[in-house]
């Protein structure tokens, strides 16, 4: 594993000086939950898109394509604001991924 | 050339402030140092700074807009004492950990209970730990000469720390002295233009200031603070040599007054330096060889300079205007003692002292000074308690 970056190589007072740079930081293992979209009864509203607080769902073109488990801390946000009518999303055990 | 008036140790402090006229002021009143800002308000009323005044609502409150204005790039200058920097304490340690080079005048006053409004340095000492450079002025003109320096000191990229400046309540922050106030255009050149490393206003370099920083990252934001200490060391003396040609008077990390063949010296920082002077003096009319070592640098503590002004003494008499409950000795005590250890076996004696602003005398320095040198104080002792 590379060594983390001294003292004398991180910017000062704790600031992070490059914006954006949160995407480095995975936060997937985190989850205990994972979201699992069926494609069929996706109707592409974009709900939890909106709602997703780690900018986890991916959308090419105006649709949903998938979901960023790098980041997705299997918070569930998207599955309960999928409209009640639409239900596309579940959330599975991350333990049932497992081997 | 500079004006020579009759100042306050406060207003004093209040012209330096004028002269540097800085960005941003947060401002809140508390005794003794309530002048001090109150002198700087009518500068700002009468439209002699162009400061922004934040009028806050309490010590707390004005050294978070202190950091939130250094954040954002401004020059940052405030004053309290006592209860109000206890109040501030939070964000003290915060303004230094962000390496944020505000500068903050503390004008020293014994902390509650029991309530006292006069001078000690318990206030100050109790900063000793939070990452700020600390000065201590014996008089009124260093008060004014350390809140200009400790701008160039704060802001100097190899260092980046803010920097608190002592001066004794009520004993210098409201008695009249001589003062030698520099040209303004002169304070401005020295001080010059400040340019913020990561200001928050600049809007096409964004950066995040006080996000979380756990097991992974913190120790080695506390190594680089102490790593900035430890630059100060060099940038201090540097500053204070520059300033001193541009004053005519001498500063130096401490001031070495008759100690260079004395048999007994004294530490002390403050006001009660001037007092000290007049008892080494009359001492040495009577053939005692007495010196004295005032402080005035105290974060960082220069023991390795210490060692070697000290070493040459018999005995050393430390006085600590504050109390270091439960610890063997006060602040001053402490450091010196280990300053010393492993390096000289001279005895070192404390004295606390002054607590609550009780007066202390020409012949109580004297009478410390003869116990040292004869070997007959305690390692513990008190000047005037009852």
């Amino acid at each position: 594993m590379k060594k983390a970056p001294g003292y004398k190589d991180i910017p000062i007072g704790g600031l992070i000086i490059e914006a954006g740079n949160a995407e480095k930081y995975e936060t997937g293992s985190w989850r205990s939950f994972r979201p699992v979209r069926d494609d069929e009864k996706c109707i592409h509203c974009l709900i939890c898109w909106i709602f997703c607080p780690d900018s986890a769902i991916i959308v090419e073109d105006g649709k949903v394509v998938g979901v960023d488990l790098d980041h997705c801390k299997g918070c569930g946000i998207c599955a309960r604001e999928c409209p009640k009518k639409v239900q596309a999303i579940t959330m599975v055990k991350e333990s049932e991924f497992r081997e | 050339m500079a004006k020579v008036r009759a100042l306050t140790g406060n207003h004093a402090v209040s012209e330096a402030m004028r002269q540097i006229d800085p960005d941003v002021v947060a401002c809140y009143p508390i005794t003794p140092q309530t002048e001090l800002m109150q002198k700087f308000a009518d500068f700002y009323a009468d439209g002699l700074v162009r400061t922004e005044l934040i009028c806050v609502e309490s010590e707390h409150s004005a050294m978070s807009a202190s950091v939130g204005a250094s954040a954002a790039g401004a020059r940052v200058m405030t004053a309290t004492a006592a209860n109000g920097l206890a109040l501030m304490w939070e964000i003290v340690y915060i303004a230094a950990s962000t390496r944020l080079p505000i500068t903050m005048t503390v004008v020293n006053r014994a902390l509650s209970a029991p309530i006292n409004i006069h001078c000690d340095h318990s206030d100050s000492m109790g900063c000793r730990d939070t990452g700020w450079i600390q000065l201590y002025a014996e008089n009124s003109q260093e008060a004014y000469d350390h809140a200009i320096m400790a701008v160039r000191i704060a802001e100097h990229p190899d260092v980046l720390l803010p920097v608190m400046s002592m001066l004794d309540g009520f004993i210098l922050s409201h008695t009249m002295e001589r003062v030698e106030i520099l040209e303004d255009e002169q304070v401005k050149a020295f001080i010059g233009d400040y340019t913020p490393l990561y200001p928050l206003l600049d809007v096409d370099n964004p950066v995040t200031y006080g996000p979380l920083d756990l097991q992974d990252y913190y120790f080695e934001h506390k190594r680089q603070q102490i790593g900035a200490m430890e630059n100060a060391r060099v940038v201090i003396p540097e500053i204070f040599a520059e300033y001193g040609n541009l004053s005519g008077r001498e500063f130096d990390i401490f001031e070495r007054y008759k100690s260079d063949d004395a048999e007994v010296i004294l530490v002390c920082l403050g006001s009660t330096a001037g007092t000290a002077k007049v008892a080494i003096d009359e001492l040495r009319a009577g053939g005692i060889k007495a010196g004295l070592v005032k402080l005035r640098v105290f974060r960082p503590f220069p023991h390795g300079e210490l060692v070697e002004a000290l070493s040459g003494a018999r005995a050393i008499a430390v006085l600590d205007r504050s109390a270091s409950f439960g610890a063997e000795g006060g602040p001053i005590h402490a450091e010196i003692r280990s300053a010393l250890y492993g390096r000289t076996d001279i005895p070192v004696y404390d004295y606390i002292y002054g607590l609550g602003g009780r007066n202390i005398f020409v012949d109580d320095i004297k009478n410390v000074i003869n116990l040292a040198l004869e070997g007959k104080a305690g390692e513990m002792n008190y000047i005037g308690v009852r």
